[in-house]
């Protein structure tokens, strides 16, 4: 293509000098040539947080032993000396870091796609009605015991429970053949409180023990973690943030709205479908396992942005890498605070990260731009 | 590249909103759309940029069909200035017009110096490589509007599309733009409110009403009082610029009379 050089004519010169603006703040937190020392350091971060929930415990581990024990069975050795000490890392307290980490990436992977594809900066899986979809289906089997569902297991009722409610928000939230994201937003919000209320009927008919269980199920909770349940949301974990990975510059493109997305060539009505089944996929394995944990999928990808700006492309690993290490330190607040009694992880995901987000929040006022 | 609509009709919701439109853009030519409020220039835009599927006809880029081209294809070959404003994620000037490049990237490619450099160089000719670091968000209107026809360069695509992209801008980045597409050699079709900016700077213009193609040319043969009075119901004076040469509208409201007789009355008495 011919292009031509701006016109010479262009009387911009000299009109600029009224125009000129105050010196330019710097969008993000951090420069951008710093980003790979910034995963670098997250990496490390998420590491040394699971070394460190592996060693406390009602049992304290000396750092050592906690990184022989892994070492040795990361790298398939024999067992040493301490059985014991063996056990209790590889057995009770891996699982469970490891669940933590999972979901914790996994729920900020899913809160970072969703606001992208509602174009909405307090999208969750909560908004779309997936939680409550995820809760439903649990609670339905706890209260009412496995037959209720067809002998279908507490994961496996809400893994139904939240597709049922995307495939739901998904077909009332279409107009003409097109979705639109307010129209999402709308169903999402509308069968989310339905299914809430069904949930909060079964809770009022529910006895004290099945009571216990559906608080608990409904803060989201680690305990009784097992190596056997982490094979599938491992695989499902990676493969989603891989494939919303590949399409960062499509969700770039739907940050600017649909028509722009449609010039930039994004086929905006496959890609929304695409978009919508993998956070459905990623989002109930997540809950399945480990209940429905609120605010993390929208603090994490807040912080992410405020820190490196919205461009998936340094969104997405930021999120899934703060949001792995952030579900760890929540999760051992929760089983140490009130040792030996366990508490449920809900209590504090927005207890520890509010404040923090507001405080980042404030302190970015001060640099200029408005979030 | 040319772009030709044939017979091309969109209905939203049940509602035709184009309605048979045949258009015709030669190649390196910028052609002016202009019509009223909801007459359909945008809607007929939205079918040559893939936004909006026709009902019927068919929208041709050269010799092909865009509906069967993928996505991609259509997007390396046309670019557009549209009128929405996005929501506030923070993304930075530099970064949407990165976005540009999106077209012409598979999906495991990094972007490259080449990408840099066509992003640079799309910055300035907006004149907006100051502000390249600025949170799109915390921009001006003018300013926006400029980072998206950055955006639009970046695309180096052989169509330019401008769906009422001089609305927020100041006079001097308005001729500013229409100067700067004018000089790309690139097939140009612009949808205009200012019937002065596209008498000024479209080799032909098509008028558009009520979903329909009504009269299409070269903007003497076009803009003509009789016209501006039927198709906007306006009294005008079509004089000549004292500097450029190009024809000169002025505008009056057509007198309460006259105006009775004008399009909307007009088409009653047809169609009754």
């Amino acid at each position: 293509m011919n292009l031509r050089a701006p016109a010479a004519t262009n009387p911009g010169a000299e009109d600029d000098g009224g125009r000129k603006r105050a010196p330019t703040p710097r969008p993000h937190v951090l420069p951008a040539r710093l980003f790979p020392l910034f995963v670098a350091f997250l990496i490390a971060t998420a590491v040394c947080s699971a070394l460190v929930a592996l060693s406390i415990g009602a049992v304290n581990i000396p750092l050592g032993n906690v990184w022989r024990v892994v070492l040795r069975h990361l790298t398939g050795r024999p067992a040493g000396q301490n059985r014991v000490q063996d056990r209790i890392i590889w057995n009770f307290r891996a699982p469970r870091v490891v669940m933590a980490l999972l979901v914790g990436s996994g729920l900020s992977v899913v809160g970072t796609a969703l606001q992208a594809l509602v174009r909405n900066p307090l999208a969750d899986s909560y908004i779309l009605g997936v939680n409550q979809g995820a809760a439903l289906g649990a609670v339905l089997v706890i209260v009412l015991g496995s037959g209720a569902l067809g002998g279908l297991s507490v994961s496996a009722a809400a893994f139904l429970g939240a597709i049922v409610a995307l495939i739901m928000v998904f077909l009332l939230g279409q107009r003409s053949g097109r979705s639109n994201p307010t129209r999402l937003i709308l169903a999402g919000v509308a069968i989310g409180h339905l299914f809430s209320s069904a949930t909060s009927y079964l809770e009022i008919h529910a006895n004290t023990s099945a009571l216990a269980g559906v608080v608990f199920w409904l803060l989201g909770s680690f305990s009784g973690a097992k190596w056997s349940q982490l094979g599938v949301p491992a695989v499902v974990m990676l493969a989603s943030t891989t494939w919303l990975m590949l399409q960062r510059r499509g969700l770039n493109a739907l940050l600017m709205g649909d028509e722009s997305a449609a010039a930039l060539g994004v086929n905006l009505n496959r890609f929304r479908v695409e978009l919508l089944i993998v956070c459905a996929l990623l989002s109930g394995t997540m809950v399945s396992i480990a209940g429905s944990i609120g605010f993390v999928g929208i603090l994490v990808p807040h912080v992410a942005r405020l820190l490196v700006g919205a461009d998936h492309r340094r969104v997405l690993p930021v999120a899934a890498l703060m949001g792995a290490s952030y579900l760890v330190w929540v999760d051992l607040a929760a089983r140490m605070l009130e040792k030996p009694a366990e508490l449920p992880i809900g209590i504090f995901t927005a207890l520890l990260g509010a404040p923090f987000f507001l405080w980042l929040m404030k302190r970015r006022d001060r640099r200029g731009p408005v979030v | 590249m040319r772009v030709r609509l044939e017979g091309v009709e969109v209905r939203i919701d049940g509602v035709t909103i184009v309605d048979g439109v045949d258009f015709v853009a030669e190649p390196g030519r910028m052609i002016g759309l202009v019509g009223p409020n909801g007459s359909g220039k945008s809607t007929m835009l939205r079918t040559i940029y893939r936004a909006l599927r026709p009902v019927a006809g068919a929208v041709h880029l050269d010799d092909d069909d865009v509906w069967k081209l993928s996505a991609r294809q259509s997007a390396q070959r046309s670019a557009v200035v549209a009128q929405e404003a996005p929501a506030d994620f923070d993304l930075t000037v530099t970064e949407v017009v990165t976005m540009g490049r999106t077209p012409h990237k598979r999906l495991l490619e990094r972007d490259s110096q080449e990408d840099a450099l066509i992003v640079a160089d799309a910055l300035a000719r907006v004149e907006m490589v100051e502000l390249g670091d600025r949170l799109f968000a915390t921009l001006s209107g003018g300013e926006k509007q400029r980072t998206l026809v950055a955006r639009a360069l970046a695309q180096r695509s052989r169509v330019l599309i401008l769906d009422e992209a001089t609305n927020h801008l100041d006079i001097h980045a308005q001729l500013g733009l229409m100067e700067l597409v004018r000089g790309l050699g690139v097939t140009v079709i612009a949808a205009l409110h200012d019937l002065n900016l596209a008498a000024s700077y479209c080799d032909a213009v098509c008028v558009l009403d009520r979903g329909r193609v009504v009269a299409a040319g070269p903007v003497d043969d076009v803009l003509t009082p009789a016209r501006l009075a039927e198709v906007f119901g306006v009294n005008a004076h079509c004089g000549t610029h004292p500097l450029t040469g190009r024809p000169l509208l002025t505008f009056s409201p057509l007198p309460n009379n006259e105006r009775d007789r004008g399009s909307r009355g007009a088409t009653k008495e047809v169609s009754a």
